[in-house]
C-alpha cells in the first residue's frame, strides 16, 4: 500500500476520533472489576447451588483477569488453575454425587442474612482501610494514551520460585546468592507440603473401600443362601 | 504492528492497539473455527480409510471436501432445542464455557518466534490451567441437560480430567525445567538448531516423558480411547445428548480446538516448536529475531513448522481414536494414577539428575549454536552455585525483546 495514501486516511481517521481517547487499561479494569463485582452479588443472590458455582467462576475468572491486568500474571494463572479449574469443578463434582433432586436450590434464613451482612460489612471496611492505608499504593503508575507505563521491568515468576527454594534474589544485589533455609521460604514451603501429603493419605485411608475379614469360602456360600432365598421369595 | 500504524499510518494509540489486539483476536479465532473444519472432514476421511470404506466423496467435487462446511450450514438451520426440565441459563451457556476456555488457551502459545498474541512469562502455566476450564463446560452442560446420560457422562469427564491433571503437569514441569523458563516462547527458543536439539532427544527420560504427556493430553481432551464423556455405546452421547444445532457444533469446535492446541504444546515443549528438524534459516544466515523482511518470513516459516507438527499431533490423534478400543472408566483411571502418574514422577527425577550430570545434554556440543545457554537462571555444572541477575535488570530470557509498555501494545502480528 502507498504510505502517503496510509498517512492520508490515517490522519483523517485521526481528526475524526482524537476527540474520544479511550483508555484500554483503565476500561479494562473497569469491565473486570464490574464482572466480578456483579457476579459475586449473583453468587449471594441465587438459590441453585450449580448456578452460584457458575457465576462464582465467572467472579473468579474476572479477579483473575485483574491480576493479568496488573501484570501479576503467575497470580492470575494460579487464580485460575486452582479455583477455577480445581475448587469448583470438585464443588460442582460433590453436588452432581450427592444430590437427591435433578436442581438443588437452598433457601437462606433471615437470621443468616443478617449475620452474613453484618461479617460482609465488617470484612469491606477491614479490607478497604487496608486498600487504602498503604501509601505506596496510592502513586499509580502513569497512564499514557491506551497503556501504563511500568518502571519496574516485567514482572517474572522466576524469584518466587527462586525464593520457594531459599533464594531470595529480590533482596540481594549481589550477584551470587548461595540458598540457606533461613532466607527464603524453604522451610514453610517444606511444612506446607508434607502437611497436605499428610492430608492426602489421611484422605485416602478414610475413605478407602472396606474389606471384610470373613474367608472367601463362607462368604461365596452366604452368596448362594442369598441367591436361593431370593428364588424362593420370587 | 501497533507501532507501525501509530508511526507509519498517524493512527492515534488506542485505535491502533484496538486493531492490532482484534486482528490478533481473528487470527486465533480462525485458526480455531477454520481448523476444525478441516479436521472434521480428515476425521471422516481417516475414519472411513481405517474401517475400509471411503467416506465422504460428493460434496464439493473430489474427495467431499466440501463436507465440513455442508455440515456447518446443517447445523446453522437446525432447530435449537432445549429439553423442558433442563436449566435454561446454564444449558445455554455451557457451550460457550467451553468454546471460551479452548480460545483463550490460544491467547499464549506462541506460532513462531513472535507470532504470539499475548507473552506470558507463565505461559505453560496460563495454557494448562485454561485448558482445565474447558471441564467445567462440559460438567454444566451434563448437570444442566436434566438427563441421566449427559449426567453420567458430566461425571465421568469431571473424574478423568481431574486426575488426568496430575500426570499432565509433572510432564510439563520437565521441559520448563530443562529450559529454566515457563514462557513458551524462550522453550521453543532453546531448542533451536538440528533436531536433536528437541527436548524429545534431550535425555531418554525426556523421550518417555513425551510419550507420557501424549497419553495425558488424549486424556485431558476426552478423545478416544478416553472419551468415556461421550461414550455412544452406553451412554447415547454422554453430555451433549440434549444439545442440537449450533450449540452442539460449539463443543466440537471446542473439541477440535484443544486438541490442536495440546498437539501445538507438545510440539513446542518437546518437539522444537517453530524449529524444523534442519536449521535451513541459519544456515542461509538468516534469524527470526531480526526485525527487517527476512526476519518475517523466517517467522513465518516457524509458523508453517509449528502448523504442520501440531496437525500431525492431531492427526495422530484421530489415527489412535479409530484403532483403540474404548477403555472402561476403571482401566482409565488405572492408566492415570497406577502408571502415567508414577511414570512421570520418575521421568522427572530422572530428567533432573541428568541435567546435573550432563548439562549440555545426551548430544553435548554437537551443533549447539553459540551462546545458546546462557547466564542466568540455568544451573551450572558446578552444582548449587548460581549465578542470578541484579535487582532491576530484565531477565535474560527477555534480552532480544524489547520490553513492551502495556500488556495490549505486546500483540506481536
Amino acid at each position: 500500500m502507498n504510505t502517503g495514501f496510509a498517512i492520508t486516511t490515517g490522519s483523517m481517521f485521526a481528526t475524526i476520533i482524537s476527540v474520544a481517547n479511550i483508555n484500554w487499561h483503565g476500561m479494562f479494569f473497569a469491565i473486570f472489576a464490574l464482572a466480578a463485582c456483579a457476579m459475586a452479588v449473583a453468587v449471594v443472590l441465587t438459590d441453585n447451588v450449580v448456578r452460584m458455582a457458575f457465576y462464582l467462576v465467572l467472579s473468579l475468572g474476572a479477579t483473575a483477569g485483574l491480576f493479568f491486568l496488573a501484570g501479576a500474571e503467575f497470580v492470575g494463572a494460579m487464580q485460575l488453575m486452582i479455583y477455577v479449574g480445581g475448587t469448583l469443578v470438585l464443588l460442582v463434582f460433590g453436588v452432581m454425587l450427592t444430590a437427591q433432586a435433578p436442581f438443588v436450590s437452598m433457601k437462606t434464613p433471615q437470621r443468616d442474612w443478617v449475620l452474613a451482612s453484618i461479617l460482609a460489612v465488617c470484612l469491606l471496611a477491614v479490607l478497604v482501610q487496608a486498600s487504602v492505608g498503604v501509601d505506596a499504593w496510592r502513586t499509580a503508575a502513569v497512564s499514557v494514551g491506551g497503556g501504563v507505563q511500568r518502571e519496574a521491568p516485567e514482572p517474572s515468576a522466576t524469584p518466587l520460585g527462586m525464593a520457594l527454594l531459599g533464594m531470595r534474589v529480590d533482596n540481594d544485589s549481589s550477584g551470587i546468592v548461595t540458598p540457606s533455609i533461613r532466607s527464603g521460604y524453604l522451610l514453610p514451603f517444606e511444612i506446607v507440603s508434607i502437611h497436605l501429603l499428610v492430608v492426602l493419605v489421611g484422605a485416602a485411608y478414610l475413605a478407602r473401600a472396606k474389606r471384610r475379614r470373613t474367608p472367601r469360602a463362607v462368604e461365596t456360600a452366604g452368596q448362594s443362601e442369598l441367591k436361593e432365598e431370593v428364588r424362593v421369595a420370587s | 504492528m501497533a507501532d507501525f500504524l501509530i508511526h507509519t499510518g498517524g493512527l492515534p494509540d488506542w485505535i491502533a492497539w484496538a486493531i492490532t489486539a482484534s486482528l490478533a483476536a481473528f487470527f486465533i479465532l480462525n485458526v480455531i473455527a477454520g481448523g476444525a473444519l478441516a479436521f472434521i472432514w480428515a476425521e471422516r476421511k481417516i475414519a472411513a480409510r481405517i474401517q475400509d470404506r471411503l467416506g465422504p466423496t460428493r460434496t464439493g467435487g473430489k474427495f467431499g471436501w466440501l463436507q465440513s462446511l455442508a455440515d456447518g450450514i446443517k447445523l446453522l438451520t437446525k432447530e435449537d432445542l432445549m429439553p423442558d426440565g433442563a436449566d435454561g441459563l446454564l444449558f445455554r451457556l455451557a457451550p460457550y464455557v467451553s468454546f471460551c476456555a479452548s480460545f483463550a488457551a490460544f491467547i499464549a502459545l506462541p506460532f513462531a518466534f513472535d507470532f504470539v498474541g499475548q507473552r506470558l512469562n507463565v505461559g505453560v502455566f496460563f495454557v494448562i490451567a485454561v485448558l482445565g476450564l474447558e471441564v467445567f463446560g462440559v460438567i454444566l452442560a451434563g448437570y444442566a441437560s436434566a438427563s441421566k446420560w449427559s449426567l453420567f457422562g458430566a461425571m465421568r469427564e469431571a473424574a478423568q480430567v481431574v486426575s488426568y491433571e496430575v500426570p499432565l503437569g509433572m510432564c510439563v514441569v520437565v521441559p520448563v525445567m530443562l529450559a529454566g523458563s515457563m514462557d513458551l516462547v524462550t522453550i521453543g527458543e532453546k531448542q533451536a538448531g538440528w533436531f536433536f536439539q528437541w527436548y524429545l532427544f534431550h535425555d531418554p527420560f525426556t523421550f518417555i516423558t513425551f510419550w507420557i504427556y501424549v497419553t495425558c493430553a488424549v486424556a485431558s481432551v476426552n478423545r478416544a480411547p478416553f472419551d468415556l464423556a461421550e461414550a455412544e455405546s452406553e451412554l447415547v452421547a454422554g453430555f451433549h445428548t440434549e444439545y442440537s444445532g449450533l450449540r452442539w457444533s460449539f463443543f466440537f469446535m471446542a473439541e477440535y480446538g484443544s486438541m490442536f492446541l495440546v498437539s501445538a504444546l507438545a510440539a513446542i515443549l518437546f518437539l522444537g516448536g517453530w524449529n524444523g528438524p534442519v536449521p535451513v534459516a541459519s544456515l542461509l544466515g538468516l534469524s527470526d529475531g531480526s526485525g527487517d523482511t527476512t526476519g518475517y518470513f523466517v517467522r513465518l516459516a516457524g509458523c508453517a513448522n509449528l502448523m504442520t507438527k501440531a496437525t500431525l499431533g492431531v492427526l495422530i490423534m484421530m489415527w489412535v481414536r479409530w484403532t483403540l478400543p474404548r477403555l472402561r472408566i476403571d482401566q482409565v483411571m488405572t492408566t492415570c494414577l497406577k502408571y502415567c502418574t508414577p511414570i512421570a514422577a520418575v521421568m522427572f527425577v530422572g530428567a533432573m539428575l541428568w541435567t546435573l550430570a550432563l548439562p549440555g545434554g545426551f548430544f553435548r556440543g554437537l551443533g549447539r549454536p553459540a551462546g545458546e545457554i546462557r547466564e542466568g537462571w540455568l544451573l551450572g555444572p558446578g552444582g548449587m552455585s548460581l549465578q542470578v541477575q541484579k535487582n532491576g535488570e530484565a531477565p535474560p530470557s527477555s534480552s532480544r525483546f524489547e520490553q513492551s509498555e502495556s500488556p495490549v501494545s505486546q500483540v506481536g502480528l
